[in-house]
């Protein structure tokens, strides 16, 4: 699918991004670029879902998970992130498949899976504040320092390790992007957001198709969690967990653009230049701005631009006569019982 | 001798936990109200509900603390504020979503959640806040209960039996109700449609006007205090039927209680905890609401 030309721009954009960081030493610049790297493959694992119809305001959960997971067994048990993470990721699942599985099966969809979602990023948030012996409630946690390797801990000091790590867990979600992109599983899902009951007549297991991009999302999300947390080295539950976290994600996914394998991407960065734009520009009077912008562009985006800047502007590009699909009409599309 | 002392104390611990949670019902009964009639009329959620009551909750501090009025008089003001920006919501941005997805609808008003949020930290600073009145504890029995939560009863008891007149007894209500059952129709009968939204707009800020009177006498004032009640009210109305009156009504006293008693057991983070796992296991049991007939 992806031709000689373009496979070319994606290498010589790779070998670019991998070289930066030995010609341009910058701390800050680089701090603001690992951010947008890993929060760019936590929106990516958003619009995995999201891209077909299933609008889950439960990701600040599992992004919760990933983080306060791998931290508590690295403080309290001195497992290693290298066990740890995979043991948050399988919690994050575990937990997906729980709430994913009755909802799929039983066919909640449109707004009630919305808030079932969210009840679910509500219960994350919770436990981790009335837990608060353990996970130091809403003040926040810190992994321990490693003593000895540096590497079994996954801890480093210096910035470009830490981009390296993030480039490399972002372009693992630009490539699963691609992988469900190229599947027939991404059939599935379009016919099941087109419509469930002509999807399910047509041969297709909606309960396992959905599952499976949901479980999967939930993995990515976590991850992307957990790599946060070994990398500011302090969470809190309003950071990495909740309805805030969730909605933030669905709103870089839309304004860069849902359906496009960097539209995710290209929304965090404008999300989080924005921010810290505002914040170096006018200090602390600028708290309240950035979201204040973010929403008055949510809500303009939604109205006015549903495809996303990325989306428009490749559609604007090659405007190759391309039936629209019903659903790319739409900001985000929700999955109909039936029409 | 010991353990009978014991038992008394513990039963009035939890008579008093379950009365308060009655008490906090009714409040919550009214918050669910309006959602579901907005949902029920206009079939949108306005996931920005609770920062609309939290917006009331800030005219409310301003107009008692800074600029003197009693409570009785910014309570009116603040009523009619708050339907205003009801109304104002959805001209600005459900109107020209009318046609759009459904979901659409649901994350522009996410949108404005953001907008209302970020404008009280910009307005107004993240300070906690409070009216400064102190109501008067009331001792009954052994029990106490505080004087500001029985008010809210009664008056959120007040408010909605005022919204069922309403629907009933007028003409615009009657056409409001009509046009919850069949959008299409109404319209072609001569009702306004969107005369009908917006007045329905107006009537649920209204309510959530209302709400910010009450709990400003229980609860300090930031600009994220939604967040602490927000949530619980969309569970409410999800479980109750989105659009069912009865049932929200009903699952706000059945979420206050688990949340009150939860609380009197351990903290009250777990009261919420476990009014969310209900939620989530009632969604299986009953995905289309606790009321909902079966198809």
């Amino acid at each position: 699918m992806i031709g000689q030309g373009r496979l070319a721009a994606w290498g010589i954009g790779l070998a670019a991004l991998v070289a930066l960081p030995f010609l341009y030493r910058d701390p800050y610049h680089l701090h603001i670029l690992v951010l947008i790297l890993i929060w760019s493959f936590a929106y990516t694992s958003w619009s995995m879902m999201g891209r077909f119809g299933l609008v889950s305001l439960g990701h600040g959960g599992f992004m919760g998970i990933g983080a306060y997971v791998t931290a508590l067994l690295w403080n309290h048990l001195g497992l290693s992130p290298w066990i740890g993470i995979p043991i948050s990721m399988a919690a994050a699942g575990v937990l997906a498949l729980i709430v994913g599985y009755p909802c799929f099966r039983f066919r909640i969809t449109g707004h009630y899976f919305v808030l079932v979602t969210l009840a679910l990023s509500g219960i994350v948030l919770q436990v981790i504040t009335a837990t608060r012996d353990y996970t130091g409630g809403s003040l926040g946690y810190t992994p321990n320092r490693a003593s000895g390797n540096k590497l079994l801990a996954l801890q480093f000091d210096d910035k470009t390790t830490w981009y390296l790590i993030a480039l490399g867990v972002w372009l693992f979600g630009i490539v699963v992007w691609h992988w469900v992109d190229r599947s027939m599983a991404r059939y599935a899902l379009e016919a099941i957001s087109e419509d469930e009951d002509a999807a399910a007549a047509a041969g297709v297991d909606v309960t396992a198709e959905k599952l499976k991009i949901t479980l999967l999302s939930a993995l990515m999300t976590a991850l992307a969690g957990a790599i946060y947390c070994q990398y500011q080295m302090f969470i809190t539950p309003d950071t990495v967990s909740g309805i805030a976290v969730s909605l933030q994600m669905v709103f870089a996914a839309i304004v860069g653009g849902l359906f496009v394998s960097l539209g995710p991407t290209f929304g965090a960065i404008i999300t989080i230049l924005l921010a810290e734009t505002l914040r170096i520009g006018f200090g602390t009077k600028a708290v309240g701005w950035d979201n204040l912008v973010y929403g008055v562009l949510l809500v303009l985006f939604i109205i006015f631009l549903p495809k996303g800047i990325l989306g428009s502007l490749l559609d604007r590009l090659k405007p190759q006569p391309k039936v629209p699909r019903a659903h790319e009409q739409e900001a985000v599309q929700i999955a109909r019982p039936g029409a | 001798m010991f353990m009978q002392a014991f038992l008394d104390i513990f039963d009035i611990y939890l008579l008093e936990a379950v009365i308060n949670g009655i008490l906090l019902g009714g409040v919550l009964a009214l918050l669910a109200l309006g959602l579901n009639l907005i949902f029920g009329v206009i079939d949108v959620t306005w996931i920005c509900y609770a920062e609309l009551v939290m917006i009331g909750m800030y005219a409310m501090y301003f107009m008692v603390q800074v600029y003197g009025l009693s409570y009785f008089v910014a309570a009116p003001f603040t009523i009619l504020l708050v339907a205003v920006l009801g109304a104002a919501l959805h001209y600005l941005v459900i109107a020209p979503l009318l046609t759009a997805p459904p979901i659409n609808q649901l994350l522009a008003t996410g949108g404005v959640l953001f907008v209302l949020q970020s404008f009280a930290t910009v307005a107004f600073g993240i300070d906690f806040r409070n009216l400064g009145i102190r109501l008067p504890v009331l001792a009954f029995g052994d029990m106490n209960f505080s004087y500001a939560r029985l008010l809210s009863f009664l008056a959120a008891l007040v408010g909605m039996v005022a919204v069922y007149l309403f629907m009933t007894r007028t003409f615009t209500g009657t056409a409001i109700r009509a046009i919850s059952q069949d959008r299409q129709i109404m319209a072609l009968m001569g009702v306004d449609t969107r005369r009908i939204y917006l007045i329905t707009s107006a009537i649920g800020g209204g309510l959530a006007g209302l709400a910010a009177c009450l709990l400003v006498l229980q609860y300090d004032v930031h600009p994220f205090v939604g967040l602490s009640f927000g949530p619980i009210t969309f569970l409410i109305c999800v479980l109750g039927g989105l659009g069912n009156f009865i049932g929200g009504f009903i699952a706000a006293f059945v979420f206050a209680e688990i949340i009150s008693l939860g609380g009197l057991f351990s903290d009250l983070e777990w009261g919420y905890v476990l009014a969310f796992a209900f939620f989530i296991v009632m969604m299986f049991i009953r995905p289309a609401g606790l009321f909902a007939r079966r198809r």
